[in-house]
């Protein structure tokens, strides 16, 4: 018994003082520290989190591109060519020859076909970019067709801007999958939605090697890819939720990538000369919603003056440097259309003014429902802090996100604290939502963001849906121009943030491409020296 | 004599079924309330589990059909008796956060938070049980005041810190110990998951690099959980072994001339065991249930964060999954503490 005792512990010891001999990663494998636990699915016709969209970028082509160096111009991807009818109802894509699923088989129209037609029979959450197009499960089929193995032909039910169209199908919902790969894994007509979840059936960089929920996904390049073979043979993404464990991580070179580092961790990586970071303007808007069934709020002059009570400089300087830029309107950088105009800054007086105006020269008391997470939770104390030097009693109610976003939807929140992620790469995703309110009763069948803060705009909601059917794209990002400004003035929206993301690589590791979307952060460029 | 012995052969027999019987019954009752608490719980907090499913942004469509599909225009009894029915045909439902069967999931995170609460108490009670002794033996001396210091030091110092400060000086600086997650990124492949205990996985199939890998990846967070049932377990034996130590037959062993040692580790420390194995056992399921933060910090795929994340989103399959596992291990070491109290009790002999 005893000898038993001491030769385990003697092994433990051994054990121990031997793992000072460390693994690091291999040179060939990028390795990445990542929240991933958004991922509720690989299936590219139903993933629209961050993470889940991301892989799908890495792992499919699409029809159509944005050319990321030159202010994400559409380009062709798979579509080697394409013409649109001259009362822009009618597409006609030329493929490109050769391309390969990592199969082996080729891809043809006929898996452009069956891509379309199980993301819009599916109807999964992103499946409205390509639905709001007139295709439904029972016209999918005329609407969407092959014309040969090489062509194929869509009609879209209305005469929209080709711009919107076009952008539509680079997002992660128009991948193309391998339409042999998943008629075989199909099971009760699933067009085989439960095996995609978690594998993969696509042409490009990489495929899915293995996934496992809440902890990792292994993706293996695909040396036949038709823009070359990817710069790295694999690329591992750990779930580290913790933002300092992953600055720990990189430090040490355990991972060639930390992705989720706050506004503190990247200020203390600066010291460190061999860690670089990369960063991109991503779509995120932050912003306060104020619901208009409030009779408070509903007053324009206390909407003008709750944007004159942000402090926005500040909250970047304190709370979310390098993470989130200041950006007061509701196109984010990098959109058709967007604009740089930020006409408001913290102004006290003004403020008090206007609530005078508004018959509130004493301010009033009104609720804000806070996502308990950092840093919305640090800038909500911030503003209650600012708001008080006007008089207004701002009381934060913390929650866990899906139960603030519950209320919020149902529209008995004051204000709501939020932040909005475009779902494609067009000026119509952001505008719809903060711009179009197409019915305010409670059971509308469009629950937009002006819808749920309660905001009746039946002019402006005609100009945003005449601006999807602007065919000329200069007339079209005037028309979004103008909006945005009438937009900044009256909504009940106060815009403070656009979000960027940042990642931080660690020695000798270069090439991640972080592009304005999920859809567009792409590995098959990183290299490690 | 024959009919005698079989008569009151039956009668054991009888009697340990009958025992047996009650004991099945209590298990069940109780994992029913269980379900069933766990259930209204999740129905009345103020969260929308279709969210989970579809996002913020879905459609009404699309949001309508998530519903009908999770069964939630039903009324609530009638939600309650189906999963119930299922259960029992062994179908937990698949969580809709990972899309994958609750059984699946809870297999891979469950040995994780295993391997790591069975590390943590077994430095709990190896360094734990001799702290509380020592405590207990030179009471309101210096060995008990740095037994207090401990205890109170583990239990006070949030485990977030804690966890952060460890890895920052063991890891970051000193490099003894692997940093978060469970294994290298180099040797992830090496073990076939078996058991899904990596350590015995590794050990079975002799990759002792991979297991010592996994182990230096292991020691921190289970040390840091150590330290915590280290304060609990230490203190609790402090004052069992002052109970045992001013009872008669240790002054009668003391009059007979046994050495100090034996007296204090033999005879009082093993009448201080019986009620000592209720409170290692108790630290051991809480430690089962799994560690939020130190999941969290360490990267560590367990039960803990899989259950607390499910419940923020709504989950009900995986919540109630999980629920069902944590209380099954609560009555599985009830019983095993049941039995071994039984064995190591010497009144019980």
């Amino acid at each position: 018994m005893r000898g038993i005792a001491k030769r385990i512990a003697a092994t433990a010891f051994v054990a121990l003082m031997a793992t000072a001999a460390y693994a690091q990663t291999p040179k060939d494998t990028v390795v990445m520290a990542k929240q991933i636990d958004d991922i509720i699915s690989l299936d590219p016709a139903e993933a629209f989190e961050f993470s889940g969209v991301e892989v799908g970028a890495n792992v499919y082509d699409k029809l159509m591109g944005v050319d990321l160096a030159n202010k994400n111009a559409l380009i062709g991807e798979l579509a080697q060519s394409w013409t649109v009818t001259p009362d822009n109802l009618t597409y006609a894509f030329k493929l490109r020859p050769g391309v390969k699923f990592h199969s082996g088989n080729p891809l043809t129209a006929a898996d452009v076909v069956y891509s379309f037609q199980r993301a819009v029979v599916l109807n999964k959450s992103p499946g409205f970019i390509l639905t709001q197009f007139g295709f439904t499960k029972d016209n999918v089929l005329e609407k969407i067709k092959a014309v040969d193995d090489s062509t194929v032909q869509i009609t879209v039910s209305k005469p929209f801007a080709p711009s919107f169209f076009l952008n539509c199908l680079t997002s992660g919902v128009a991948s193309i999958v391998d339409s042999k790969v998943v008629k075989a894994n199909e099971k009760d007509g699933d067009f085989g939605n439960a095996w995609l979840k978690a594998n993969s059936a696509g042409s490009g960089a990489y495929s899915v090697r293995a996934y496992r929920p809440n902890e990792q996904y292994a993706l293996e390049a695909n040396p036949a890819w038709y823009k070359g073979a990817p710069k790295n043979k694999r690329v591992i993404v750990r779930h580290v939720a913790e933002p300092a464990s992953q600055r720990l991580l990189l430090e040490k070179g355990d991972v060639d990538y930390a992705r989720n580092l706050s506004k503190d961790q990247l200020a203390a990586i600066k010291s460190r000369p061999e860690i670089t970071v990369s960063q991109g303007d991503k779509g995120y808007i932050l912003y306060l919603g104020l619901n208009q069934k409030n009779p408070n709020l509903a007053k324009p002059e206390v909407r003008e003056a709750l944007k004159w009570l942000v402090d926005y400089e500040a909250l970047e300087r304190n709370i979310v440097q390098g993470t989130y830029r200041q950006h007061q309107a509701f196109l984010p950088n990098g959109f058709l259309g967007a604009i740089t105009d930020k006409p408001y800054k913290y102004d006290v007086a003004k403020a008090k003014e206007l609530l005078a105006k508004a018959g509130l020269p004493n301010g009033f008391t009104v609720t804000m429902d806070v996502r308990s997470v950092n840093p919305i939770n640090d800038i909500a104390q911030a503003i209650q802090a600012g708001w008080a030097q006007a008089g207004v009693k701002l009381e934060l109610l913390p929650g866990d996100g899906k139960a603030t976003l519950t209320k919020y939807r149902a529209r008995t929140h004051d204000i709501y604290i939020g932040q909005w992620g475009p779902d494609y790469l067009d000026p119509h995703t952001n505008a719809e939502t903060f711009a179009i309110n197409e019915n305010n009763a409670e059971d509308a069948r469009s629950k937009t963001l002006a819808w749920r803060n309660a905001w009746e705009i039946p002019e402006m909601t005609k100009t945003t849906l005449a601006a999807v059917l602007e065919p000329d794209s200069a007339k079209r990002a005037a028309t979004y121009g103008a909006l945005q400004r009438e937009h900044q003035k009256v909504s009940p929206f106060v815009i403070m943030f656009q979000q960027i993301e940042v990642a931080a690589a660690g020695k000798g590791v270069s090439g991640f491409i972080i592009g304005p979307s999920s859809d567009t952060n792409l590995y098959s460029g990183i290299v490690k020296n | 004599m024959a009919t005698a012995t079989t008569d009151s052969l039956s009668a054991h027999s009888f009697r340990v079924g009958r025992i047996l019987w009650r004991e099945l019954t209590t298990i069940a009752i109780t994992m029913f309330g269980l379900l069933l608490i766990t259930f209204l719980i999740a129905r009345v907090i103020p969260i929308d589990p279709v969210l989970a499913v579809v996002g913020d942004n879905a459609k009404p469509d699309v949001y309508e059909a998530a519903r009908t599909e999770l069964g939630l225009d039903k009324p609530l009894w009638q939600q309650f008796a189906i999963y119930v029915g299922k259960v029992f045909t062994g179908d937990f439902g698949k969580s809709v956060l990972t899309s994958q069967p609750v059984l699946t999931d809870i297999k891979r995170v469950f040995p994780a938070t295993l391997e790591l609460a069975t590390l943590g108490t077994l430095i709990g009670i190896v360094l734990g049980v001799p702290l509380g002794v020592l405590a207990a033996v030179y009471q309101s001396r210096w060995p008990d005041q740095i037994a207090r210091f401990i205890g109170l030091f583990g239990y006070s110092i949030p485990i977030f810190w804690l966890g952060l400060m460890g890895l920052l000086l063991f890891y970051a600086k000193l490099g003894w110990v692997s940093g978060p997650g469970r294994i290298s990124v180099a040797y992830q492949d090496f073990v076939n998951p078996v058991t899904g205990v990596i350590l015995l996985d590794a050990a079975m199939q002799g990759e002792w690099d991979a297991f010592r890998n996994a182990l230096s990846h292991l020691i921190l967070p289970s040390a840091l959980l150590g330290l915590f049932s280290l304060a609990y377990i230490s203190r609790m034996t402090r004052s069992f072994m002052i109970t045992e130590l001013q009872q008669q037959y240790v002054i009668a062993a003391r009059v007979k001339g046994m050495s100090e040692a034996r007296v204090i580790w033999r005879h009082a420390l093993r009448n201080a065991m019986v009620p000592l194995l209720t409170v290692i056992a108790l630290s051991y399921a809480s430690l089962l249930e799994g560690s939020v933060l130190t999941e969290t910090i360490f990267a560590w795929p367990g039960l803990g964060r899989y259950i607390t994340n499910s419940l923020l989103n709504a989950d009900m399959n995986a919540v109630l999954g999980g629920t069902l596992v944590v209380g099954a291990v609560f009555i599985g070491i009830n019983l095993l503490t049941d039995i071994l109290g039984r064995l190591v009790d010497p009144r019980a002999r």
